[in-house]
């Protein structure tokens, strides 16, 4: 028996979020998501609610965590949403 | 493969003077923009030079695997690969049906010389034709959630698979906001999308993008179309579908259609437009009795319709684009409506879409796209790879080589699955 070692203790980083939002939404000609985006909001990147809808499923997915619905409508940037979704993670830990 | 609608019957006719130039004071609607993703040529004038050449696009089903059902043939736009037509932030909420109708619609556009960001954006509208929406992209989600479960169903579920799909994605990417609407009416909704939007037009709404562009070939596209009893099961791609031969076994089905962009006249001429490949002169539609009910199929009515909408007789049609179903019953059904119109052998007849298949949605957009092709370049394209119509059936169809003669008018026909009938006369623009 190996003991799982569990996710927990990754932290999602901004690398890993602008790589998840480039699958699972693609990019807006003319933004830059390796630029200084962290606290740029989300619509200002070209995403809408669903394409966070879209990548908030895919995080979910790598990671294994759970990501509440009204992540969508509270995180206005990275930042924030990394913010949430790492807090998450502990508080699941 | 589709049900309901929201066509009705033709506009209403007015001038029946008979005369080639009389539509009274009513504003003329031309077509001055083709956008073509068809299987036998991606790009209008690939396509036009494949059809005239004979060559056909109709061959083994390739994006899935078809080898389990009775039906295996297909029509399939060759060399399209969505990432140099399609912006990134669109791949992921887009089905290959929805990549080729905004491909078709931005040459379309491209062709026309319109440049949406320069004109109104409430008056220019959307009407676009469909059938099953966009069904790759549906069966793909909910093999996510029968398989995976509901957090792997992607978040573009929500309209992606959606048939007003192609409407709206082409109206967000254009800003065209101006009346906009989808026709479900199976194979007649290409043309009843060019009525629909010379509606518009005649209401004051100067630019509508029009037409129709479907791509089915999966398994949820192919198992209702087999359950029709009407596909060929033909495994010959140069056999399966053969209209109006004696030995017609069925339709193939493909993927692919045309954007039309259609235009009041008199605002193309003064924005200065390229060209102007025809008028849409007349349309009407039509719907089939109830089996049983003993009174004639409606596809002549529709073409006397359409014919006498554009003030014209039948003898003012230079040639008639069939909708040449390859099914025997429906073959001599439409032979029968065009012989009792225009007499035995009395129209050239032509049916480019045995190089295609037919393309639910989108083929009677592609049909009409053909037919403005044919009056520009005064060439009927033939019905390959078809050698000779079934006598019985006393039509003069073009097979073999295209035939050269000034077209001033042509007649599209089109029958949608559950009854639908469409027809539109397209002539050569007024100087």
């Amino acid at each position: 028996m190996t003991s799982t070692t569990s996710t927990t203790t990754t932290a999602v980083t901004l690398a890993d979020l602008t790589r998840m939002l480039r699958e699972s939404a693609g990019e807006e000609e003319g933004v830059d998501l390796d630029g200084d985006v962290i606290d740029t909001p989300f619509i200002d990147l070209g995403y809408d609610s669903l394409a966070l809808l879209q990548v908030i499923g895919q995080i979910q997915r790598e990671y294994g965590i759970e990501i509440p619905d009204d992540a969508v409508v509270d995180a206005e940037t990275p930042g924030a949403l990394l913010a949430l979704i790492n807090a998450g993670q502990q508080s699941a830990a | 493969m589709s049900t309901s609608t929201s066509t009705s019957t033709g506009t209403s006719t007015s001038t029946g003077t008979g005369t080639s130039t009389g539509t009274g004071t009513r504003t003329r609607t031309v077509v001055t923009g083709l956008g073509i993703t068809a299987p036998n040529g991606l790009g209008t004038e690939d396509y036009w030079r494949a059809t005239l050449a004979g060559e056909s696009g109709i061959g083994p089903v390739t994006r899935f695997d078809a080898s389990q059902y009775p039906s295996r043939i297909a029509g399939e736009v060759p060399g399209y690969t969505a990432e140099e037509h399609i912006p990134s932030r669109l791949l992921p909420q887009t089905d290959h049906m929805t990549r080729l109708a905004l491909t078709a619609a931005d040459w379309a556009l491209a062709d026309a010389g319109i440049d949406t960001s320069q004109l109104p954006e409430y008056g220019m509208g959307v009407v676009t034709s469909a059938s099953g929406g966009a069904v790759e992209f549906g069966q793909r989600e909910l093999e996510n959630l029968w398989s995976k479960g509901k957090e792997y169903v992607s978040a573009y579920q929500s309209f992606a698979w959606f048939y007003a799909v192609n409407t709206g994605q082409i109206s967000i990417r254009h800003k065209m906001r101006g009346p906009s609407g989808v026709l479900l009416s199976e194979q007649a909704g290409g043309i009843d999308s060019i009525g629909q939007a010379r509606r518009h037009v005649r209401k004051g709404f100067p630019v509508v993008v029009s037409g129709g562009v479907d791509a089915a070939v999966c398994p949820w596209g192919w198992v209702p179309q087999i359950a029709s009893g009407l596909m060929s099961t033909e495994d010959d791609p140069a056999r399966a579908f053969l209209p109006f031969a004696a030995d017609a076994s069925g339709y193939v089905p493909g993927e692919g259609g045309a954007i039309l962009v259609v235009e009041d006249a008199a605002s193309a001429r003064e924005r200065g437009a390229e060209h102007v490949y025809g008028e849409v002169a007349g349309y009407a539609a039509t719907l089939d009795p109830a089996p049983g009910s003993g009174r004639p199929p409606g596809l002549r009515r529709a073409a006397e319709n359409a014919i006498a909408d554009a003030g014209l007789t039948p003898e003012d049609i230079d040639v008639v684009f069939a909708d040449a179903s390859g099914v025997p019953a429906l073959d001599r059904a439409e032979a029968e409506a065009l012989t009792g119109l225009f007499g035995p052998y009395g129209v050239p007849v032509t049916a480019p879409k045995s190089m295609t298949g037919r393309l639910l949605a989108g083929g009677a957009a592609l049909d009409a796209a053909t037919a403005l092709l044919a009056l520009r370049d005064g060439v009927i394209p033939p019905t390959a790879p078809v050698s000779e119509a079934a006598p019985e059936y006393q039509l003069d169809l073009v097979t073999g080589a295209p035939r050269e003669r000034e077209l001033r008018s042509a007649l599209v026909l089109a029958r949608g699955h559950g009854g639908f009938n469409a027809a539109l006369v397209v002539r050569q623009p007024v100087p």
